[in-house]
């Protein structure tokens, strides 16, 4: 028997039956769309998460003391592990800066300290850095200004507040110009930041923030807790590290103890999460697709029951048992396909409503996820009718004719 | 042509075996014409199955133009029914969906035959059994006789050398059952073997040859006198 043949009488099958044809498609549809809804939704999160990251600074390189074992993809945990042996200085922080592909530098000093302003008094998280900061971590101010442009060395009795910081200690007084106590010394207020929330591993809004040699002074330790660079560009952010890297190194007797991490290996930690995220709702889906099959079981046996007599016809007419199988999985696929690409359709129609919803969220199911869905839905359709296909086929033509 | 030497059928029904073909020794030649008749359960029925290969015999040989098919596998006994047998039921066994051109095209389809010399061949065999203005109208559109007509085209599409017929007038009235009847004969005469398994006397008086039955055994048979 022809192919062609072959589905022209699945296709008048299926046609013959329009209620069992609609239940077997919907079946199918709802897994399919359930997959490419799911997924869509999962990298609409992920979009959203990278693409935000990708805003705070997109040339970003990251310096910290000691040599991490691993380098690379495992950027979060390379900062947890870094040994310290030497302390990074500011005099490091200034011949990076002195790099030709490095366009900015911000070291970092963090504490923490207790501030007083009249009778208030609360910890604080102290940040000591430069004027670069506000720029590299993008940044931006509610009133007042940042820290000034002065040389990395030079201490000033002057600090910026975070939000949080700064209502809880003012309130509805003004705190620009008042002079607020951290520890053993005082400092006057320039400025207040904007809500910011979490900007790189800093809860900016909880934060006071205060030139780098002051924060050093504060502490009495001599080295910088890391030094943020800005490459000039993306491309140059190898090379910089690199750079980076052999000039430091010159300055530690030639010893390389610094650990250079880029935004990049933090990005592919985050992108890798949801991509595991992703994956495991398809899967999740996925299961709605085997239940489909199931159910595609039952009806294609109904269907077997039903057209007993045709398929005794067939028989005597000469067809062979592997035709018969192949008629009933010729039109298990079918249906299987044709229900697949309507759950492709309902899926498609669902992010868009989904994106109108929420429009911050950008709403696409991965190529992959579909092509799984389709061939998961085709392929359990076609494993579940094995067993109907084959029974029809055993089928005794003298009974089957008879129609018992 | 064919040739049945101590064929048994036996079925088991509960704890009990029924003999429905008991030692039956049968020879057709070509082109024959005959008529089975019996009581319901005297094994007519399960004759007709055997020849048609559509059922096995569980002890001696049928021998079908000199081969013995007693021993063919699911596969090759499907081979010799698409070749050899046509079948023509006493319920017409069309298929609803399809056209009558399409029923007939049926058997060549399963053959895999090319679709051009199908659609041709299953015309002129609508064209010989008078039904040359229907091709496209489905079995609800055509009338008892009309359906069996169809039927018959597509049991002869593929040239068989043996027409079984199981009641072939039973659900028909009797001028359709006449023109019926007059179709089968005329395909005899042109040289295909014919058996019919009937209850009507008046049908089975009209072969040439005639076997009757009781208790699956052959008890009269006028065909090796003849």
């Amino acid at each position: 028997m022809k192919a062609i043949d072959t589905s022209r009488l699945a296709v008048q099958a299926i046609r013959r039956y329009p209620m069992r044809t609609s239940m077997l498609l919907t079946a199918v549809a709802i897994g399919v769309a359930a997959v490419v809804l799911l997924t869509s939704i999962g990298e609409g999160a992920r979009r959203y998460v990278t693409g935000e990251f990708a805003a705070l600074g997109t040339h970003l390189l990251v310096v910290l003391p000691g040599k991490a074992e691993t380098t690379g993809g495992g950027g979060g945990a390379g900062m947890m592990i870094g040994e310290t042996a030497r302390d990074l200085t500011l005099e490091d922080a200034m011949a990076i800066e002195r790099i030709q592909r490095v366009a900015q530098v911000a070291p970092i000093v963090i504490g923490s300290g207790t501030a007083s302003w009249r009778q208030r008094e609360r910890e604080i998280t102290v940040l000591g850095t430069t004027t670069e900061m506000l720029e590299i971590q993008h940044l931006s101010m509610r009133s007042g200004s940042f820290l000034p442009e002065i040389d990395m060395d030079v201490a000033s009795p002057i600090c910026v507040l975070g939000d949080n910081v700064a209502s809880e200690f003012f309130g509805a007084t003004a705190p620009l110009g008042q002079w607020l106590r951290i520890g053993d010394t005082r400092c006057r207020i320039i400025g207040v930041m904007d809500q910011a929330g979490t900007a790189g591993p800093f809860e900016v809004d909880e934060l006071v923030i205060m030139p780098v040699a002051s924060a050093q002074q504060l502490f009495n330790a001599p080295g910088v807790f890391r030094i943020l660079v800005e490459a000039v560009n993306q491309e140059s952010m190898a090379a910089a590290r690199r750079e980076i890297i052999r000039i430091v190194a010159a300055r530690h007797q030639g010893e390389e103890d610094i650990t250079v991490v880029t935004q990049d290996a933090v990005l592919d930690t985050f992108e890798s999460i949801f991509d595991m995220i992703t994956m495991g709702l398809a899967g999740i889906a996925a299961i709605s697709l085997i239940v489909a099959g199931v159910l595609i079981m039952n009806v294609m046996l109904v269907a077997v029951s039903q057209r007993t007599k045709e398929i005794g016809l067939l028989r005597a007419l000469g067809a062979k048992q592997r035709q018969i199988i192949s008629l009933f999985l010729t039109e298990a696929v079918m249906l299987s396909f044709a229900g697949a690409l309507l759950g492709l359709l309902i899926g498609e129609l669902g992010s868009r409503l989904l994106g109108v919803a929420f429009p911050v969220l950008e709403f696409v199911a991965p190529l992959w996820a579909m092509a799984a869905a389709v061939l998961t839905a085709v392929i359990s359709g076609l494993l579940f009718s094995i067993l109907p296909a084959r029974r029809a086929a055993r089928l005794d033509p003298v009974l089957a004719l008879a129609g018992r | 042509m064919m040739r049945l030497r101590q064929l048994c059928r036996d079925f088991q029904v509960g704890d009990q075996v029924v003999h429905a073909l008991d030692h039956v020794d049968l020879e057709i030649r070509s082109g024959e014409y005959i008529s089975v008749m019996g009581a319901s359960g005297s094994g007519k029925s399960t004759l007709l199955n055997i020849l048609g290969l559509l059922d096995r015999a569980t002890s001696g040989t049928y021998t079908l133009n000199g081969a013995d098919v007693s021993t063919l596998d699911d596969n090759a006994l499907a081979e010799q029914r698409q070749e050899n047998i046509g079948f023509i039921f006493q319920s017409f066994h069309l298929i609803p969906r399809l056209t009558a051109v399409e029923n007939v095209e049926l058997p060549m389809l399963l053959s895999g035959t090319p679709v051009a010399v199908r659609r041709e061949r299953a015309q002129e065999v609508l064209e010989a059994v008078g039904l040359g203005a229907r091709f496209d109208h489905r079995p609800d559109q055509l009338s008892g006789g009309e359906r069996q007509r169809v039927a018959i085209g597509r049991a002869i599409v593929m040239k068989p050398s043996l027409l079984l017929a199981d009641e072939p007038t039973g659900n028909l009235d009797s001028r359709s059952s006449t023109e019926v009847v007059e179709i089968i004969e005329q395909l005899n005469d042109d040289g295909i073997s014919l058996m019919v398994v009937t209850h009507d006397p008046d049908l089975g008086e009209r072969a040439r040859r005639h076997l009757f039955m009781r208790d699956g055994k052959i008890i009269s048979d006028d065909g090796d006198a003849a």
